[in-house]
């Protein structure tokens, strides 16, 4: 018998395996796809590119597994974990599996709730492809940093700090927020905005980072979960033109929902541009590099033109992302600098190549505000003090990160918005955000804030070690770097030399 | 910054791998005026056109059967539109 081609093994088992339910009401069947007002006239003009059937997908996800996985038994046999370039690289690692990991769980989640619930079933394969992608990103990335775990603190207990630490609450609420909405709005935050508009500035640097920094394993994991990140793109971008032809009604909703997603995900990333330029002992490239050559280049210079096509702008408050991006890792940075008693991941003055570094790369803005910021906190230290804020900060009502932006375009005033719903103050960074409030009150008053909770005292007490304990952080965890557990161990380590470490 | 003034590119992240570099011979010779460049761990492909990856020239290149879905295994992220990928060919371009 011939080999089919792929266009006819992708035909036969996306379509052929269908049919249309006659004694229930497709309706009841799929009762989740009608109430965000998106018209659907007819599910099969959607068409996976990838063309993936499930034997090649078991095929090339097993190659991947393969390859990855004799990366990390050699790892652990030849001490990859001493072979860093600093222990102080570990932070971006406890960074991403606090923050990053349990947003790939619940992606696995949901995109099994939508390989359930999407009427056509060329959609619903990709979206059980990119949920069992999802889950596997999890195992390899626990198993991979699992590794680092055995000598190093602040990676043991991340799904419970995801729940309850306050800056994590910035990915979690993005994460319950989109899957609190429907499925098109799901399919526009995260696959579009997430996983399309935004994804290379979220995995291309902390696999760079992984690389220049001789983290073997992580750089493997994170280009084995990439690979799969390619069909997400398409999926992403498909499933939003695939929307956009559907019905012309449909484009001013998803507009909204791209002027929503976008800012709601390019916050997230602020955590990414402080680790960036602060968390990588040998930098890769600094934020604003990044967003220059793949937001500004590649998406308002590439995609949006496409885009055009259909009706469709920009997202609202791209230039407010623009103007800031010469300020926001410092400010985001400096902020977990003088609250990282209470995080799991430590943080300390960049040394002075590094803040040359950032000098150089941030030529209008770093010498002006924000190195003398850093040379002050430096001498603080040298005297044997530690600049920490024990006043709690006020939170962004819909992003969750301290009130702590500037105005665009000008980095010496505090940007500070509120707005009332039904007689109650709520306080926002940006108008970014402001707007998304404005949007949807009902469902960002809601918002589960840290800071408040722990004044309401629902975080397990009235002072500070409590509210740290019931977080899942243990001491070690987080504060300075100089001389915490992690530093002690790696000096102590390299001193006795990597044959007599004797683990 | 607006968009119509700027360079519109699409472009290809590859593994720094063995098998990226016959990937990217074979785009070389398949697309004319390709740039290459090199961030850690990453090969960088882009073209101002579009970019086609054909089957064929990569089994010259490598000297071995190579199925178009081989090509998942060394792709970390793209700039584009995947236009097209069947048997014979993967396009890379913008559609408008």
């Amino acid at each position: 018998m011939a080999k089919l081609s792929m266009r006819e093994r992708y035909s036969l088992l996306t379509r052929d395996l269908d049919w249309t339910p006659t004694y229930v009401d497709p309706k009841e069947v799929y009762p989740y796809t009608r109430y965000e007002g998106i018209k659907i006239h007819d599910w099969d003009a959607w068409e996976d590119p990838f063309r993936l059937t499930v034997d090649s997908y078991c095929k090339y996800q097993a190659e991947k597994d393969k390859k990855l996985y004799a990366v990390i038994e050699s790892f652990a046999q030849g001490q990859g974990h001493l072979s860093l370039t600093d222990a102080r690289y570990l932070n971006s690692l406890k960074l991403f599996i606090q923050g990053v990991t349990p947003l790939e769980y619940a992606a696995h989640r949901h995109f099994g709730f939508l390989a359930r619930h999407l009427d056509g079933p060329g959609p619903r394969f990709a979206a059980l492809c990119q949920s069992m992608d999802e889950l596997r990103h999890t195992q390899t990335e626990v198993h991979t940093l699992g590794q680092y775990n055995k000598y190093y603190d602040g990676l043991h207990n991340w799904p419970q700090m995801f729940d309850r630490v306050w800056y994590l609450s910035v990915p979690r609420s993005f994460i319950d927020d989109a899957m609190t909405a429907g499925p098109f709005e799901f399919l526009t935050s995260v696959s579009f905005a997430f996983e399309y508009l935004l994804t290379n500035l979220l995995f291309v640097p902390f696999m760079s980072g992984a690389s220049f920094n001789g983290d073997l394993a992580t750089m493997t994991f994170g280009f084995s979960a990439q690979s799969d990140e390619s069909r997400h793109m398409t999926l992403g971008l498909g499933s939003l033109k695939f929307m956009l032809e559907q019905d012309e009604d449909n484009v001013p909703i998803i507009q909204g929902w791209l002027d929503k997603w976008f800012w709601r995900a390019y916050r997230v990333l602020g955590l990414v541009a402080s680790m960036m330029d602060y968390m990588l002992p040998q930098p890769v490239m600094s934020w604003k590099e990044g967003f220059e050559l793949y937001f500004e280049d590649q998406m308002l210079g590439g995609l949006f033109p496409d885009l055009e096509f259909y009706g469709i702008r920009p997202p609202l408050h791209v230039e407010a992302a623009i103007a800031e991006k010469d300020v926001v890792s410092h400010q985001i940075y400096w902020l977990l600098y003088q609250y990282c008693f209470g995080t799991a991941f430590t943080a300390t003055v960049p040394d002075t190549a590094h803040l040359d570094w950032l000098s150089e790369q941030y030529p209008d803005t770093f010498d002006r505000h924000y190195r003398p910021l850093w040379d002050k906190a430096r001498g603080i230290q040298q005297d044997g003090g530690r600049f920490f804020n024990l006043a709690l900060p006020q939170l962004c009502q819909v992003c969750q990160i301290p009130v702590a932006f500037t105005e665009p375009g000008d980095p010496t005033r505090l940007s500070h918005r509120s707005s009332v719903h039904e007689g109650e103050r709520y306080n926002l960074c940006s108008d970014g955000c402001q707007w998304i409030f404005e949007r949807e009150p009902e469902k960002y008053r809601q918002a589960w804030l840290p800071v408040h909770q722990i004044y309401q005292g629902n975080c397990g007490g009235a002072a500070l070690p409590d509210v740290i304990a019931w977080s899942g952080v243990r001491p070690g965890d987080g504060g300075e770097y100089l001389g915490s557990p992690d530093h002690v161990n790696w000096e102590r380590w390299h001193a006795a030399g990597t044959a007599a470490s004797g683990l | 910054m607006s968009i119509e003034t700027r360079v519109r590119r699409v472009g290809v992240d590859l593994q720094d791998s063995e098998d990226t570099r016959l990937l990217v011979e074979a785009m070389e010779a398949d697309n004319p005026g390709l740039t290459v460049s090199q961030i850690p761990g990453i090969v960088k492909v882009q073209s101002t056109g579009e970019i086609v990856i054909r089957r064929r020239t990569v089994e010259e290149k490598a000297g071995r059967p190579w199925e178009t879905h081989e090509f998942q295994l060394n792709i970390v992220s793209y700039s584009g539109n995947i236009s097209e990928w069947d048997d014979d060919k993967i396009v890379i371009k913008w559609e408008h």
